[in-house]
This record gives structure tokens, sequence and C-alpha cells, in this order.
């Protein structure tokens, strides 16, 4: 059992996002994470479902999804040489005198501060799901009061050479 | 031309050659059955929702065309929903039309409404629904184009009221349908076929499993064709029967829990398994690593997930079953060397025949009831059936010769399908005699639809094998539960001659071996409405061979001649 990122693109009509999930779900499939937005094509939506599974459940995954009529591609990423990408907001507990500390973690991961209250800070950072969790372990200390992630989104690099994994 | 949205929908199915639509009217619908009375399009006033789309179904598998049916909205819809899920599971044609209320109203929690494009979406093939009335056309002909391309499946399109009564500038436009993400399926990969092909000239002892797609792809000719000329064995599962003729001398009947001992031994002896639109459901492998175990596994289904969803194939080939027979066949050795694979069968044949019993006093053999319906009607009828040991009957004792002569809800399995379903087989052909094979139990679950079979004169004869049982539920007790027969006995039932007669059908009892002829040919003289006939069979007979749930199919229950 291994994750796969799967890039669905839909037609960005009313009820994709439930046909996509339902099928997951019926299928008896788990979903990871799944992230959702339109692409340079306003007709198009792109969807970056995260799925655990072995070669044959998401090969299964991959053709039920073709099979819905609003599904126009399926692709399986994970063997792609890619970029991926998940955001995250934290809101940390942050008095006087540890505000120092985090602003330094914030320096380290190259995240930013987007909002100063008067007894915690939010955080915003991007990157892979590795420096996201390793970020969130290095608030916990101070208390974490509310955290959000998005999923990860994911694109393959640019062609040109051989793109596949070996 | 103004039109309003009821008449563009009118104007559609009309085009989509649609002659037949079963429903049932209501509040958020009365602009479409305003449409409906100055159309030529026949409607069949059912009496329950569910009526309305397993006849639309028992049509649609009995003419190979789109089956239509129309509820309103809230209660109406969701009564459509076994009718759906069954259509789904079986790969049938049907476009669902639902009202709906008005678009205004939508998710106010109006009266009578309710989220059906939501509730059917994991059991149709796709749903729209309609939100401008510009869209009438467009949506209805992508609809048909859904329902009948590639592996054919339900569509239910929602049809807000208020969508239905506005009138637009309509002008019809004929141009084909085209879905940027959904092909029609065209071709084969020619490297598969050719190795199938090779796979096939050396086999020594090959075996054709062939399912609903080759009924739905009419390719039963092909498969005959094949079978012939190679002399292959060939076994159907329950949707199947008849895409082989059941009379042919290659013939080994059904497969599968209650196939016959010679498809389920040749099974498991073969070396080459050539599955032609078949899903390798659990009902016909039993346990799945004892299923073939020696073969080379063919499997052409045009559905590519089917592939490798239940076990792998050697060379799966992707296609139409009856583009893939054609590229086949030509490929193919006539006459392969089978003589002695032949006689091991003939052998099992001789061994294990199908089989059973002598009734009690006034009962009779369930199982000679269908021999006797085959017997006057020399194979030429469509038989439907309802659930249960009625269903597997039927299916054992009948010879099935012609592909779309026996309708039946195999992947849901919905008792209560088999007399709506007859209607509308009926409807589709009239001049086949249409026999509903059926038991105590199911019967009662849409015997509702005598009223809708005498309004429209539809002469369908119902035979209930009455065991006063939900008789195979019964069985799985007896077998599995040491006997406790936990709330399966139905003997407190109307007295079916009375209710036949009620209704103003024809009505009659039978519970003696020598009047069953008689009563059958009676019934097939009546010409102008239902008859039900009422066989009192007897109460523990039980369908065998059997294979018990989850174990090999080698290993069956009864049917043997030694035992």
């Amino acid at each position: 059992m291994s994750k796969h990122i799967i890039a669905v693109t839909v037609e960005n009509l009313p009820g994709v996002l439930t046909r996509v999930t339902t099928l997951i779900r019926r299928r008896g499939y788990n979903i990871d994470s799944l992230a959702v937005g339109a692409t340079e094509d306003p007709s198009v939506s792109r969807m970056t479902v995260v799925v655990e599974g072995d070669d044959i459940i998401i090969e299964q995954v991959t053709k039920q999804l073709y099979k819905l009529i609003d599904v126009i591609k399926v692709v399986d990423l994970t063997k792609e040489h890619l970029v991926e990408r998940e955001l995250v907001l934290i809101k940390v507990k942050a008095d006087h005198n540890v505000r120092p500390d985090i602003v330094q973690i914030v320096d380290i991961f190259r995240a930013r501060i987007v909002d100063i209250g008067r007894t915690s800070l939010i955080v915003e950072a991007t990157g892979d799901k590795r420096k996201i969790d390793a970020l969130e372990d290095a608030f916990r200390p101070f208390g974490i009061l509310e955290l959000v992630r998005t999923g990860k989104v994911a694109m393959v690099r640019g062609t040109g050479e051989d793109n596949r994994r070996k | 031309m103004k039109l309003k949205g009821a008449d563009i929908l009118m104007h559609c199915l009309q085009r989509e050659g649609v002659e037949v639509v079963f429903g049932y009217p209501g509040g958020a619908v009365l602009p479409i059955y305003d449409a409906l009375y100055d159309s030529p399009i026949k409607h069949i006033l059912v009496r329950h929702e569910q009526g309305a789309v397993h006849a639309a179904d028992g049509y649609a598998r009995a003419s190979g065309k789109v089956g239509v049916c129309l509820a309103t909205s809230g209660p109406g819809a969701t009564n459509l929903v076994t009718g759906i899920a069954t259509a789904n599971m079986d790969s049938v044609p049907l476009v669902c039309l639902t009202g709906q209320v008005a678009s205004t109203l939508i998710g106010k929690d109006a009266f009578q409404e309710a989220d059906i494009t939501g509730i059917s979406l994991p059991i149709t093939k796709h749903g729209y629904q309609v939100q401008r009335t510009e869209d009438v056309e467009r949506i209805i002909k992508e609809a048909f184009f859904v329902a009948r391309t590639n592996r054919p499946g339900p569509v239910l399109v929602d049809l807000p009221k208020d969508v239905m009564a506005r009138e637009i500038d309509f002008e019809a436009n004929d141009a084909e349908v085209k879905i940027r993400s959904y092909r029609v399926m065209k071709g084969v990969n020619s490297g598969q076929i050719i190795a199938a092909a090779e796979a096939i000239n050396k086999a020594q002892r090959p075996v054709i499993y062939a399912g609903g797609g080759v009924i739905a792809s009419n390719a039963a000719e092909e498969l005959r064709q094949m079978a012939e000329k190679c002399r292959i064995p060939v076994t159907t599962t329950l949707m199947g029967m008849g895409a082989f003729p059941g009379t042919s001398y290659l013939s080994l009947g059904m497969l599968g829990m209650h196939g016959t001992r010679y498809a389920n031994y040749a099974i498991g002896e073969c070396d080459v398994l050539i599955a032609v639109g078949v899903r390798f459901d659990d009902r016909v492998t039993g346990k799945l690593e004892t299923f073939a175990p020696h073969a080379r596994v063919i499997h052409i289904d045009i559905d590519a997930a089917e592939i490798g969803k239940n076990t792998a194939a050697h060379i799966p080939i992707v296609g139409e079953a009856r583009e893939a027979l054609q590229a086949l066949l030509p490929r193919l050795k006539t006459q392969l060397e089978l003589t002695e694979w032949h006689q091991i069968i003939a052998k099992w044949k001789d061994e294990f025949p199908l089989r059973y019993g002598s009734p009690s006093e006034g009962r009779i053999m369930p199982q000679h009831i269908v021999e006797t319906i085959y017997d006057l009607t020399r194979g030429d009828a469509i038989i439907t059936t309802e659930v249960g040991q009625n269903q597997m009957w039927a299916a054992q004792y009948y010879f099935y010769n012609e592909p779309r002569s026996f309708i039946s809800s195999g992947g849901l399995g919905t008792m209560g399908y088999g007399f709506p379903a007859a209607i509308g087989a009926k409807l589709a052909c009239p001049e086949k005699t249409v026999f509903d094979i059926a038991g105590d139990g199911s019967i009662q679950m849409n015997i509702q639809e005598l009223g809708t079979a005498m309004q429209y004169k539809i002469p369908v004869i119902i035979c209930i094998l009455n065991n006063q049982y939900l008789g195979m539920v019964r069985q799985w007790q007896e077998l599995f539960h040491q006997g406790r027969y936990s709330y399966t006995d139905m003997s407190h039932q109307p007295d079916f001659v009375k209710l036949a007669e009620a209704y103003g059908a024809v009505g009659m009892r039978v519970n003696r071996t020598e009047d069953v002829r008689e009563a059958l040919q009676e019934a097939m003289q009546v010409t102008d409405r239902p008859v039900i006939i009422d066989f009192w069979v007897e109460r523990e007979a039980g369908v065998y061979p059997m294979v018990p749930p989850g174990e090999s199919i080698l290993n069956m229950l009864g049917g043997d001649l030694n035992e």
C-alpha cells in the first residue's frame, strides 16, 4: 500500500465533485486529501486526489473514474517527476516572550506571518507534505490553536527529457 | 417556433424513436403530462412507479431499445430507485425522467422535493438536472446517447416544473451528440486478438464463458459461429441465458452457484477460458482462487474497469463483444482437436444431469412446471422471472435459444421485478407469449400491476410456483442455519385466483401434476388480459446443485446420481 497522487481533469459543472467523491467512497477507497480548483480553461476543473492503495486498487480507481461521463482525464502522477505543494495556515499561541522564537521558525521554514493578534499569530506556509509536517511539529510546543491544510496539488515538471522516474 | 419545455421534451423523445413511456403523474410533472396528452407517444399508466421502471427495463431488454419511464418529484422519483439500481447492475439502457419542484424552490424542502439526482448518483450511468429550458434538447439527446452506447445503463434526467412550463423560441438541432469526455468505443487491439487466437488454437480443453455483454452487443450470432467452428463448449451466466442456444450439443447450461455440475467441472478443468461480456461475479466464480485454476483467461469486455476488477486476465481485450468476436473468427482454426475433451464432458453430462424428485400428494414439482412451459412453447416465448428459487428453476429447466428471451434481475436480485418486466416485454414483442415465472413472495411485491395489465389488455401469464415460503431463503436456512426457518414461512397469503378475478384477470389453481399442461395451454389461449396460475408446488423443494457461498464451484451439493 502506498499513497498515489491522481490528477483528475473534469468538466466544470455542478455535481462533478460529488460524483468523484461518491465513486471513491462507494468502491471503498480512502481519500487522503482532495483539492479542487479552476484551470487555465474555465470550463475545466482539476482535482488532485491522494488515495492510498496498491497498484491493483489504484488501477481500479483510475478506470472507474474514467467511466464517469464528466471526467475528461485521469493521470496517476505518482510515477512522474513532480512539483507538489500544499498550503497551510496555522494559528499559533504567541505570548510576547515566545514571539521571537516563532519568528525564527517562520524564517527557517520560509513561511510568512499573515496576521498578528494579541495572543496569537497566523502563519502561512507552502511546501511539500514533509515540510508542512515539520512546520507543524515545530509549532506544536507553543500550542496550535487552529490549523488548516489545503491538501496536496501537484504538477508534472516541464517536458523535454525523460520524465518518468526510473 | 415557440415551444414549452415539455413540448420540446416530447419532440426529443419522438426523435429518439420512443414509442412507449411508462409513468405515473403528479404535481411536478403536470406540464409534461399536458404535453403527453397531444403526443403520439403511448403512455402506460402503472400502479406504482417501481412498476414503471421495471416495465421500461423489461421493454428495453426484450427490444434492445432504450426504455423510458416517467415519475413525479419526491416520492414518485424515490419509488424508481430500486428499478434504477436493477437496471444499473444489469447494464440496461434506460432514460428515467423525473419531475422536480420549480427551480426557485429547489433546496427549500418544498412539497414533494427530493434530491433524486443526488440519491441516484451511485446507481446510474449518468444523471442530469436540467437548469434551463434551452438545455432540454441537448440533455435529452445526450441522455439517450449515453444510455445506449458503450456499456449501457440507466440515465436519470431531473426536470424542474418551471423549466418544463417555460416557453422559448425553439429550433430543432439535429447535430450528432458530442461529449468531449465520452467516446464511443470502436475497434479492438489487434495484437490482443492475435494473442487470443493463438491461445485458443493451441487449447485442448477450452471453454467459453458468455454473459449479458454478448446479448447487449448483439453478438450471439458471432458467438455461435465461433463455438461451432472450433467446437468449443459454452456455458452462460444467468444474464447470458439465450446468448448461446441452450439446445446445442455444445451448451453446458448455466455455471456458478446453481449451475450444472458439468459446467462447473469444465471450468475447473479448462486450459483456456474465453470470457465474453462477463464480470466474474461472485455468484459465478465462488471462491475466486479455485475458479478456472488451470486456464489462460481471455477476457473480452467493453468496460475496461471490468478487466482485472475481480480476477486478473492473461489476455484482456477491451471492446465490444461483437467486434472482438468478428476479429477473432477468421483467425481461429476449424474444429480443434477436442475429441478427448468432449468425451470427458459427455461423461459428466451422463453422470450429473439436472434432476429432481417426485412431489407429495396435492403438490407439483416446480421444475416440472418450467419444463412443461418449455415443452409447450418450444422455447419460443419470453420468460421473465422474479428472484429466488423461481428464477433459478427458470434458468435451469428451460432451454433459451434466442437472445432476449430470458429477462431477469441478475445483479441486484430484485424481487417484484418479473411481472412489470413481463408487461414491458409483451409491449415490446406483442407476437411473443410472455410468462413471468414467479414465487408467492415475489409476486406480492408488485401485484398491483394487474391493474395496468388489465387497463391495457396485456396478456402475460404469471406462473406462481407457490410453496408458501420465501423459498430460497428457507433453503439457505435449511442448509446453513440448522433448519431454523426464521420468518420465511409465508403461508398466510391471498387467494391468488380470487385476487386475479377481483382485477378482472383470469385466475387458476393447479395442484396436480397431470393438470399442469392443460392449465398452461388454457392460459396461452387468453389474449386480452393477464392470467395468474397458482401452482401449488412441493413446499420444501430445493434448487440443486448448489455451491455453498464462498466455496469453490467444484464443491457442489446435490445433483449427483451416486449420492
